[in-house]
């Protein structure tokens, strides 16, 4: 095993482990991106990946849902598991990522009218009937707080909201899907200081119901809304701890030197 | 000292003298467009008689119906072929020797003289299967032309779209097939039906690929709708004679026809509006897609 | 121990589709060579003519019978007025092709977008047959009245202006892209040493976009080489070498386009009017070829 902290997992034994990572090496070509990371993702927690840029983190996040399936040349072993089922090996990626949704780091609604975009998903996955796709498209929309100011312009173009908004729809459109497990990559770097702590609220109401993992580079969002936070460094997973012991008390001389400010 | 005072001036005055010859160049460009197009329409209009308008030998709409129908058929062939081609560029073709031989295929296809494929069209559609000219070779032979356009188009319109769009898509679960028939094809449908406009304007105005595969004459009976008659306007397998076959044929042809001088220079002004009129709509179409970078209208 | 990617499953039936459509364009244009060339190699295997005396003899007579052969076949009249209304028509066009290419992108790029633009496009909208019809009925009339020629008007320079009309847009189009790929560093470099506009233009512009502007050339010179039925209508169709610019003469479209239908299929007067429409393919083929070329040469200047 690697020498990583990882005192979370002896510390909270009795919880739900929802994706768990074990000796996950993944290459671009002959460049080795991450290191054996191994970490055990908590059910309905928020987890924060953190680390200076480069470090791994949205690779590492993408490998979650299989996003880097669409990349050339990536190869990746070890092992990752969403309840206990292997997603490389024993899971279709497509069946992975209805189970396991992801927000980007720009909103990125499709050109097409609100209701579209949060109707897209239950669409192509085969739900046809107009009532039921209302009901769905008005529920994602409440989940992500964004009825009360969307409903009236529903067949409107998505495009022609403000970036919060549209962020918050794609959250929305995630959500159509009924995922289990919600992937965000630094959702609110594009982000005005209004929409962002919204986004953050919002991640707090959504993990009652999922489980999630959000990339920040931002340490006080992270400090803000996670549970537990992961430091990563060099594409190596150097610290995993509950959030606040993380910042409080960091093991690693590194990641102290990174939440203090000395590099990144 | 002076000497290069004297230089600087040389210089100025040049400059002021190559200035006014481009805004001459300039001028006399628009100049001439703008005189091409007064006289075209004026020499049309003038040349009008009562009778032009009519599908009797003195008149061009049978020919004006030839040319639409024979590129409306000609759409239905390029349009699904070309954008399925400007589909796979897009998404599918890997950066191999296929795909440049693909390229290759296509810039020479775009390049060859449009008699050349006439002649192909004449070799293959009727020479070797024994048919006479008819407007389904016509037809096939326009849409060999403007093929290459309409793949293009397709692909720069696909390759245009911000990448976020497939990898939302993808991310909601779908497959590429899925994303490309749900999201991206609808995406880039205006750039790629401002390519179409574009290429059915031309098909209008072509000619030398149509001399020996539509055939140069018409015969149409209005009142006969069965299919398989030689004077059904709705029958593809007739000869179909288009309207700038007739300019063509009017002027060169020594026609017997007293008014064929008359009938050239209207059909021509009808020809130029239609192809224009098409390729304002055109214009108009891809303003929009510009200025609306915010989303689309419903 | 490395774990390969396991690839995400696609819809079958759609990707097969658009690679057979992309494999059937490949088919087509093999095809439209394939059979270009077997047609057009007919006069010299089927009738054993050589290829020098259907380059460069200028006795044509060939026998129009589907078995019989016996005639001559040399094209060399067609090809020369092919060659020289195409180069004269370039001539013509290039002053005005470069210096409204120059105008619109250097001098008034405001004028460039808003007017010149949209009256390329007239141009590139006005079909053949109806520069031909201009041709016929402005152009031939007025080189017969003004310089008295003697065949009516009809002409070499007839031709060769109609041609320059046509691949005027080309040129220009190109040439406009090339410039205005350009970057402003060099324009402002050039001003800052006290540069007049002219000077900008003429020793930074315009050698930085050379290789774009012969791009241009070429294309223009490659349509203007395979335009048949305006240059047909203007050109007098005699089979004569033109004496001077003001007679009419003869090319290799206008013989195709108004010869074709009345030779046997398979006689050698026929095949010969193949044989010319393969070397319009192999003068397009080679256009494509000299264009990546240059293409090619441009980027490893820009490299070393």
């Amino acid at each position: 095993m690697s020498d990583t902290i990882l005192d979370i997992n002896k510390d909270n034994k009795e919880e739900n482990v929802k994706l768990e990572v074990n000796n996950l090496n993944l290459f671009y070509g002959q460049f080795q991106a991450l290191h054996n990371i191994s970490m055990n993702i908590k059910a309905n927690k928020i987890t924060a990946l953190i680390g200076p840029s480069g470090c791994g983190k949205s690779t590492f996040l993408k490998t979650l849902n299989r996003m880097n399936d669409l990349e050339e040349n990536v190869s990746i072993n070890g092992e990752l598991k969403l309840d206990n089922t292997d997603i490389y090996k024993e899971m279709d990626a497509l069946e992975l990522r209805k189970r396991v949704g992801m927000v980007f780091q720009q909103p990125n609604p499709f050109p097409k009218t609100i209701y579209d975009n949060v109707a897209y998903g239950p669409r192509i996955n085969g739900i046809k009937k107009k009532a039921q796709l209302d009901e769905i498209v008005e529920r994602s929309l409440r989940q992500a707080a964004i009825w009360d100011e969307l409903k009236d312009r529903l067949h409107k173009s998505a495009l022609g909201l403000s970036g919060g908004q549209q962020q918050r729809l794609c959250i929305a459109r995630t959500l159509a899907v009924e995922p289990e497990v919600v992937l965000m990559d630094e959702p609110t770097s594009a982000l005005d200081p209004i929409s962002t702590s919204k986004i953050e609220e919002l991640a707090n109401e959504l993990k009652k119901k999922y489980t999630i993992v959000i990339v920040t580079h931002n340490m006080q969002q992270a400090l803000r809304v996670a549970d537990d936070t992961a430091f990563f460094l060099l594409g190596e997973l150097i610290e995993f701890r509950d959030t606040k012991k993380l910042f409080s008390y960091p093991m690693d001389k590194r990641t102290e030197d990174y939440i203090t400010g000395r590099f990144g | 000292m002076n000497d290069k005072r004297k230089g600087i001036q040389r210089a100025k005055r040049i400059n002021t003298a190559m200035t006014a010859i481009l805004y001459l160049i300039g001028g006399s460009i628009l100049l001439l467009i703008f005189v091409l197009a007064a006289y075209i329409i004026i020499k049309g209009l003038l040349s009008y008689y009562p009778g032009i308008l009519s599908t009797d030998r003195n008149g061009i709409l049978n020919q004006l119906f030839n040319t639409i129908y024979l590129v409306f058929l000609s759409l239905l062939i390029s349009v699904p072929l070309g954008v399925l081609a400007g589909i796979y560029m897009a998404e599918y073709a890997k950066e191999n020797k296929l795909t440049r031989f693909l390229r290759i295929c296509i810039e020479s296809l775009s390049s060859l003289p449009s008699i050349v494929i006439g002649l192909f069209g004449y070799l293959v559609l009727i020479l070797m299967t024994g048919a006479n000219w008819n407007l389904m070779a016509g037809a096939i032979t326009v849409s060999i032309l403007s093929l290459p356009a309409i793949t293009t188009t397709t692909e720069d319109a696909i390759r245009a779209l911000p990448k976020s769009y497939k990898q939302a898509s993808m991310a909601l679960s779908a497959t590429q097939w899925t994303s490309i028939v749900k999201v991206l094809l609808p995406a880039a449908s205006k750039r790629i039906i401002t390519g179409i406009i574009l290429a059915a304007g031309r098909g209008f105005g072509e000619a030398a690929a149509l001399l020996y595969t539509a055939g140069q004459s018409t015969r149409l009976n209005w009142s006969n709708w069965d299919l398989t008659a030689k004077t059904c306007p709705l029958n593809p397998f007739r000869p179909g004679e288009t309207l700038s076959l007739h300019i063509w044929l009017m002027r060169t042809e020594g026609s017997l026809n007293p008014h064929s001088e008359q009938i050239a220079n209207f059909s021509a002004m009808v020809l130029v509006i239609m192809v224009l009129l098409f390729s304002l709509t055109a214009r108009i179409l891809s303003n929009k897609i510009n200025s609306k970078k915010t989303g689309l209208k419903e | 121990m490395r774990q390969s990617k396991s690839v995400v499953k696609d819809n079958k039936l759609g990707p097969l589709i658009v690679r057979i459509a992309g494999l059937l364009i490949i088919a087509l244009t093999l095809s439209i060579g394939l059979f270009l060339v077997i047609r057009g190699m007919g006069t010299f295997v089927k009738f054993h003519h050589s290829i020098t005396e259907f380059l460069f003899s200028s006795n044509w007579a060939p026998t129009d019978s589907a078995t019989a052969s016996g005639g001559n076949v040399g094209a060399a009249i067609y090809i020369a007025g092919s060659l020289l209304t195409c180069g004269l028509a370039l001539l013509i066009v290039l002053p005005f092709s470069i210096g409204a290419a120059i105008f619109m992108t250097e001098i008034s790029a405001k004028a460039g977008k808003k007017i010149f633009q949209p009256a390329i496009e007239i141009f590139v909208g006005i079909p053949s047959v109806v520069y031909g019809w201009i041709g016929l009925t402005v152009l031939v009339p007025f080189i017969r009245d003004v310089f008295h020629a003697k065949m009516g008007g009809y002409s070499v320079l007839a031709a060769s202006i109609v041609l320059a009309v046509m691949i005027f847009p080309t040129i220009t189009t190109v040439s406009v892209d090339a410039i205005r790929s350009v970057p402003d560093s060099y324009r402002r470099a050039a001003y800052g040493l006290a540069s007049t506009r002219w000077q900008v233009i003429y020793k930074i512009v315009l050698p930085a976009s050379k290789s774009g502007i012969m791009t241009g050339i070429i294309l223009g010179l490659s349509r203007a080489f395979g335009e048949a039925l305006a240059v047909a209508m203007v050109i007098g169709k005699t089979r004569a070498f033109p004496k001077d610019l003001l007679s009419p003469t003869n090319n290799l479209t206008a013989a195709i386009a108004s010869d074709m239908g009345n030779t046997a299929s398979g006689g050698e007067h026929n095949l010969a009017l193949w044989s010319m429409a393969l070397l319009l393919l192999i003068i397009s083929v080679t256009c494509i070829f000299l264009i990546h070329l240059i293409g090619a040469r441009a980027k490893k200047n820009e490299r070393a």
